[in-house]
């Protein structure tokens, strides 16, 4: 495997990047004022922890690419984040829904990495935890009082569920980027991830009154650069300003 | 010029928050070391937030400082591990917050627990200890916004981070 390193970096920087970019549409958009501003510093916090591990990325890669190369100047396939991260804001109950299901993976994700033998990474999930607990309580709070409150809102809390379960599995997927990190020691002890991870989700789900939906179709393909549709209209508006302008500043 | 390393400590004490304007850089624990190797002085700085949009401004806020001063050669790293904690706020940082207005962090129960037993924040304006947590998240980053059931007065509370 050629730089599985720099693989699982854009994984996981791909993942806080556009999941960042996707909550900053909210921008101006929010419910209610505390929830705009709540859903922007979650933004905040992707954005920031995405140009940590894009300028470390761009350092194990080893060819010069700096933070911002590595954030607006790929194309779609070289894109490794999550269908998940990707899928439409839709509605505020689908946008907390799809926020659940990464925090409750992210949380368990960078338990793991703060023991990564890679010090860089072990770094990153340190800081990055501690602003993924306070995630992982905002997203797992409104989940409950969505399902657990109104009709309308319970159904709408269901209906977003019910839709991106299908792309939940894709947390899990694993190759060979991910067995050379795992026999090196870069990512510690992922075998318990997924039992955290239904843990968290299961208990919260219940505790909001929300059903896992039957159907088991799995839909992945991000993190080999697959992506649905939605990506390129993403990238369309993240990367405008670099494709116009090259090399422009500010 | 030659500065001791306590004369660049007091200097970094001019140097505030841009976000926070009451709270130096030394009382935000951002300020992490001072090293001298002859006329070079290196300051390694750490951010509160993963996102913080704050932190370019404070590397470059350091150094116009210090080159006032007249410390030329001056350079600013930007350290993640160990990861910043409100526990490094000093304690003069914590009175200069709540006369300002900001209620200090308080001793908070881990995060991760869900249906902890909620916390006091004493209201910073009336001392008093019936407030309520309006959003998690604040007017930056490392706030929440709270209000005060006696007096009424909206307040920011500055969230422990561990």
């Amino acid at each position: 495997m050629e730089n599985a390193l720099f693989e699982y970096l854009l994984r996981l920087g791909d993942d806080s990047l556009i999941l960042g970019h996707r909550l900053s549409e909210w921008c101006g958009h929010g419910p209610v004022l505390e929830e705009d501003i709540a859903l922007t510093n979650l933004s905040l916090d992707l954005i920031g922890q995405a140009t940590s591990i894009f300028d470390y990325a761009g350092k194990v890669e080893g060819k010069g690419r700096s933070e911002d190369d590595l954030a607006f100047l790929r194309f779609d396939k070289d894109y490794r984040n999550l269908l998940l991260v990707e899928r439409p804001n839709v509605d505020f109950g689908v946008t907390i829904m799809r926020q659940f299901l990464f925090d409750a993976y992210r949380k368990p994700l960078f338990e793991r990495l703060v023991h990564s033998s890679d010090e860089m990474i072990a770094a990153i999930a340190a800081k990055s935890l501690k602003e993924t607990k306070y995630h992982l309580r905002h997203s797992s709070e409104w989940v409950i009082r969505l399902g657990d409150g109104t009709e309308e809102s319970h159904n709408r809390i269901q209906d977003a569920l019910n839709e991106l379960w299908k792309y939940a599995a894709e947390i899990f997927y694993e190759d060979a980027v991910d067995a050379e990190l795992k026999a090196n020691g870069v990512l510690p002890d992922m075998d318990s991830l997924k039992s955290d991870w239904d843990t968290i989700v299961h208990a919260v789900l219940e505790e909001a009154t929300l059903t896992i939906p039957d159907n088991n179709w799995k839909q992945e393909g991000g993190r080999k650069g697959l992506h649905t549709e939605h990506l390129g209209f993403i990238l369309a508006e993240l990367q405008y300003m670099q494709r116009a302008y090259p090399n422009m500043e500010w | 010029m030659v500065a001791t390393k306590e004369e660049i400590w007091g200097y970094l004490e001019e140097v505030f928050d841009p976000e926070v304007p009451v709270l130096t850089v030394v009382d935000l624990g951002v300020v992490r070391n001072v090293e001298l190797d002859g006329d070079a002085c290196k300051v390694t700085i750490t951010p509160t937030y993963s996102g913080c949009p704050a932190m370019k401004r404070i590397e470059d806020d350091i150094v116009e400082n210090l080159n006032e001063k007249g410390i030329d050669n001056v350079s600013v790293d930007l350290v993640l591990a160990p990861a910043w904690t409100t526990d490094w706020l000093s304690e003069d940082g914590k009175r200069k917050l709540k006369e300002y207005g900001i209620a200090p962090p308080e001793n908070e129960p881990d995060k991760s627990v869900l249906f902890a037993d909620p916390f006091v924040v004493p209201c910073p304006k009336c001392e008093a200890k019936d407030t309520r947590l309006v959003s998690q998240f604040g007017s930056t980053a490392c706030k929440a916004h709270y209000q005060c059931n006696v007096c009424l007065e909206p307040f920011d509370y500055f969230k422990c981070l561990r």
